[in-house]
């Protein structure tokens, strides 16, 4: 579905990857090591070479806003740009079914600065699942959260999983890619290296 | 009419006793303003003679050479003052290029405009309309450009991470940018927009004032300053937009990606 070859920036790489559709990855490593320069490099938001296509369609042929919301990044730490949360979402249908399904229903009304750092998080995710992008790139997606939220959200992202989506996961909680079956990698001073086979879900 | 009084040079020595009361004042109290009080008094003194020395010579050459050739050289102070004025700066050729080239459009064109159209000197490019003209649209230009891009770098490279969650969500740079642009040109705009609202109620303009004094029927006084202050307000308003809109399309690129490296650190 995504394939990523020789993926290179001045700091990381270069790196091959392969995303099965229903799939997730999982990449662990220090801090610094550039994990997240990693997934930027794929979204296309540093300076990068290299061939990413995504079920077929070379990157580099597609406008980089389109590209974008077909593979999703969602940083560590989110950005907001107007006061209110309202304004920094689409007001589409099935945006009430997300934000209940990560327990922000009221959260539109709220002010950003009033926010906390796990419900950033939350609103991040559902602002980017909102157009329905077919690969997530997922940078600590529950780092803040606690465990009734982490259940939630994991519960969310497998959801994408069973729909056909592909994940990559840069995660620092070990239970985690176990929990949604991936392939792990582990990735040290800019290079990626495949740390064994995928194991069973539990 | 009253007509034009002139001043001797003694007049202007007996003008300077109450700056030198103050710099006494200074000693006095012991300020420590004394040096930058005369210093600044006595550069502004040397540059004000120098200017009238080459404006008589401009005017008495009464060429297009001469007189565009110190239009370029204004246009190079300011160019230069609006780089100075900025916190970080684009790199290369466009940190200063950018300021000057957007004044040097904005207003040759205005100043262009308002000489061949309205004021008709004859010729067109006569150095005694000519110059002062572009001088005071090129000042007012200045600032206006100068606080757009410090406020609009400054802006994004605090707001990296609100300009970058834009663009991961699929919007363009011009729509992730739309913030920042907005509070930019809001105060490239300002000093323009409160000159007009301060103009005539709580001080009289430089230029209005001169020519009442040098005996101009007021009324007359006022069309001038008008015409002036539409120029400078339409000359201000192009260059800051031309200006914030040129830098922001240099620091994003072709991949709709923000591109910070292009900026140089700031102290701020």
């Amino acid at each position: 579905m995504l394939e990523i070859r020789k993926l290179t920036t001045p700091l990381i790489g270069p790196i091959d990857l392969m995303l099965e559709p229903g799939t997730c990855s999982a990449i662990s490593g220090a801090s610094g090591a550039g994990k997240s320069l990693f997934l930027r490099a794929i979204a296309d938001l540093d300076d990068n070479s290299g061939q990413i296509s995504l079920g077929g369609t070379v990157r580099s042929e597609m406008p980089a806003p389109d590209w974008r919301r077909k593979v999703a990044y969602i940083p560590a730490e989110s950005g907001w740009w107007a006061e209110r949360v309202a304004d920094h979402f689409d007001q589409t249908t099935g945006l009430g079914t997300l934000l209940d399904a990560v327990g922000l229903a009221d959260a539109l009304s709220w002010e950003v600065s009033r926010l906390s750092t796990g419900e950033r998080q939350r609103l991040a995710l559902v602002r980017a699942l909102q157009t329905d992008p077919k690969v997530l790139l997922l940078d600590e997606p529950t780092s803040a959260l606690d465990p009734p939220s982490v259940e939630r959200v994991e519960a969310l992202l497998k959801e994408r999983l069973a729909s056909g989506s592909a994940l990559l996961l840069v995660t620092h909680d070990p239970g985690q890619p176990k929990r949604f079956a991936a392939r792990r990698y582990h990735m040290a001073s800019g290079k990626l290296s495949p740390l064994d086979q995928p194991e069973k879900a539990s | 009419m009253t007509g034009y009084l002139p001043l001797t040079y003694w007049d202007l020595v007996a003008a300077s006793v109450f700056l030198i009361l103050n710099a006494v004042f200074s000693i006095l109290l012991d300020l420590g303003l004394t040096r930058t009080l005369i210093v600044s008094a006595l550069r502004m003194t040397v540059q004000l003679i120098l200017v009238g020395l080459i404006l008589k010579a401009i005017f008495f050459a009464g060429s297009l050479l001469w007189t565009m050739l110190a239009a370029i050289v204004m246009l190079g102070f300011a160019g230069r003052e609006i780089w100075a004025r900025q916190d970080r700066r684009l790199i290369g050729v466009w940190g200063p290029g950018l300021g000057a080239a957007a004044m040097l459009v904005a207003g040759t064109l205005v100043t262009l405009y308002a000489l061949a159209g309205l004021i008709r000197p004859d010729p067109v490019w006569l150095p005694q309309y000519a110059l002062p003209l572009f001088g005071m649209v090129l000042g007012n230009t200045m600032t206006g450009v100068s606080l757009g891009l410090d406020t609009l770098h400054t802006a994004l490279a605090q707001g990296q991470r609100a300009v970058e969650a834009q663009l991961l969500l699929g919007r363009t740079r011009w729509e992730a940018t739309r913030p920042f642009v907005r509070q930019a040109l809001r105060s490239g705009f300002t000093p323009i927009i409160n000159a007009m609202a301060a103009t005539g109620v709580v001080s009289l303009p430089g230029m209005m004032t001169g020519q009442i004094l040098s005996g101009v029927d007021p009324r007359e006084a006022v069309k001038y300053q008008l015409l002036i202050m539409f120029l400078l307000g339409g000359a201000t308003g192009l260059g800051v937009l031309g200006a914030t809109f040129g830098s922001v399309w240099r620091l994003t690129d072709a991949r709709h990606r923000l591109r910070l490296d292009r900026l140089t650190g700031g102290s701020r």
